[in-house]
């Protein structure tokens, strides 16, 4: 029998791959990006997951509005790193220092 | 029994494929790695009884996001070897981070487990009404305002990455408005039809 801890261990696996994508791979902001996908996954599985067990559609429709803004952060972090690259020539996040932060 | 057979496909595939998003070395596998990733986990959803979602998954991400990274991982043309240089020197920790926070929320669910939620049942069948329809009547009542607004993000999005990325490039011809505006007939051509032998003034 498939249980709601399960469902939570798949997403917690998954979440902690994707903490784990974003520290190996340091330079590549792509590669952060799908990393930040895959959490925003296992965090839509964990809500889907207690709104089946819950009986609460409410789990549901906020997994929908993680899903709207997960697809406006690929949109906008994709289009800076379009003219990031079209100035430095470059992506890796090691150079992101012209603003000296 | 197949249920628990599927989920157990599903959910091994899931995270296999997201091993291999971030393990890949060539980022266009690690795209793809992805849209497999997305798609066990509509499988997942599905599982679960939600179909919209499920269904959700498969046009946003597969359909939309996905492509969106593959079409800029092929459009830029990036050394990605050097990218991966800190990738050894990272590992250690890394693992050492990630296991850290495995462990962290499998004491969470465990804490979970002993308190007072009440999510012992199995994900029941919504009786009668269809997942998208029950979902729809919540969306449109009682969510409206979140929704609405989920929709201008939607918007301020696709603005914020059109006026990211387009540059006015110096060698396009453009329209030119003012110009067109300010002719005048005695500037253009005229048609005229002069009588044989007599030739015409300009």
């Amino acid at each position: 029998m498939i249980g709601l801890t399960h469902y939570l261990a798949v997403a917690a696996i998954l979440f902690t791959i994707g903490v784990l994508g974003i520290f190996l791979n340091r330079k590549n902001v792509i590669l952060m990006l799908m990393a930040i996908e895959l959490i925003l996954l296992a965090v839509n599985i964990n809500l889907v997951a207690f709104s089946a067990y819950l009986g609460d559609l409410t789990g549901q429709v906020f997994a929908m509005f993680v899903l709207t803004v997960a697809a406006a952060e690929a949109a906008i972090g994709l289009a800076i790193l379009v003219i990031f690259f079209r100035r430095r020539g470059s992506i890796a996040v090691d150079d992101v220092n012209r603003m000296h932060g | 029994m197949i249920t628990i057979l599927a989920f157990y496909l599903f959910a091994t595939l899931t995270v296999t494929s997201a091993l291999l998003v971030i393990f890949a070395r060539n980022p266009v596998h690690s795209v793809l790695w992805l849209i497999v990733a997305f798609f066990n986990a509509a499988g997942l959803f599905l599982l679960l009884g939600a179909e919209f979602i499920a269904m959700l998954l498969v046009i946003v991400y597969v359909g939309a996001v996905a492509v969106l990274f593959l079409f800029i991982v092929m459009m830029l043309d990036v050394d990605f070897a050097a990218l991966r240089s800190g990738f050894t020197r990272n590992l250690p920790f890394g693992i050492l981070l990630a296991l850290v926070l495995l462990a962290e929320m499998i004491i969470a669910v465990a804490a979970y487990k002993a308190g007072p939620v009440t999510a012992g049942v199995a994900p029941h069948v919504v009786d009668a009404k269809p997942n998208i329809v029950a979902l729809g009547e919540l969306l449109y009542t009682r969510f409206l305002m979140p929704f609405e607004l989920a929709g201008l993000i939607l918007l301020v999005a696709m603005i914020g990455a059109i006026v990211l990325t387009h540059r006015s490039r110096g060698d396009a011809r453009g329209q030119k408005i003012r110009r067109q505006v300010d002719r005048r007939p005695s500037d253009a051509t005229k048609n005229m039809q002069p009588p044989v032998g007599e030739g015409m003034t300009l």
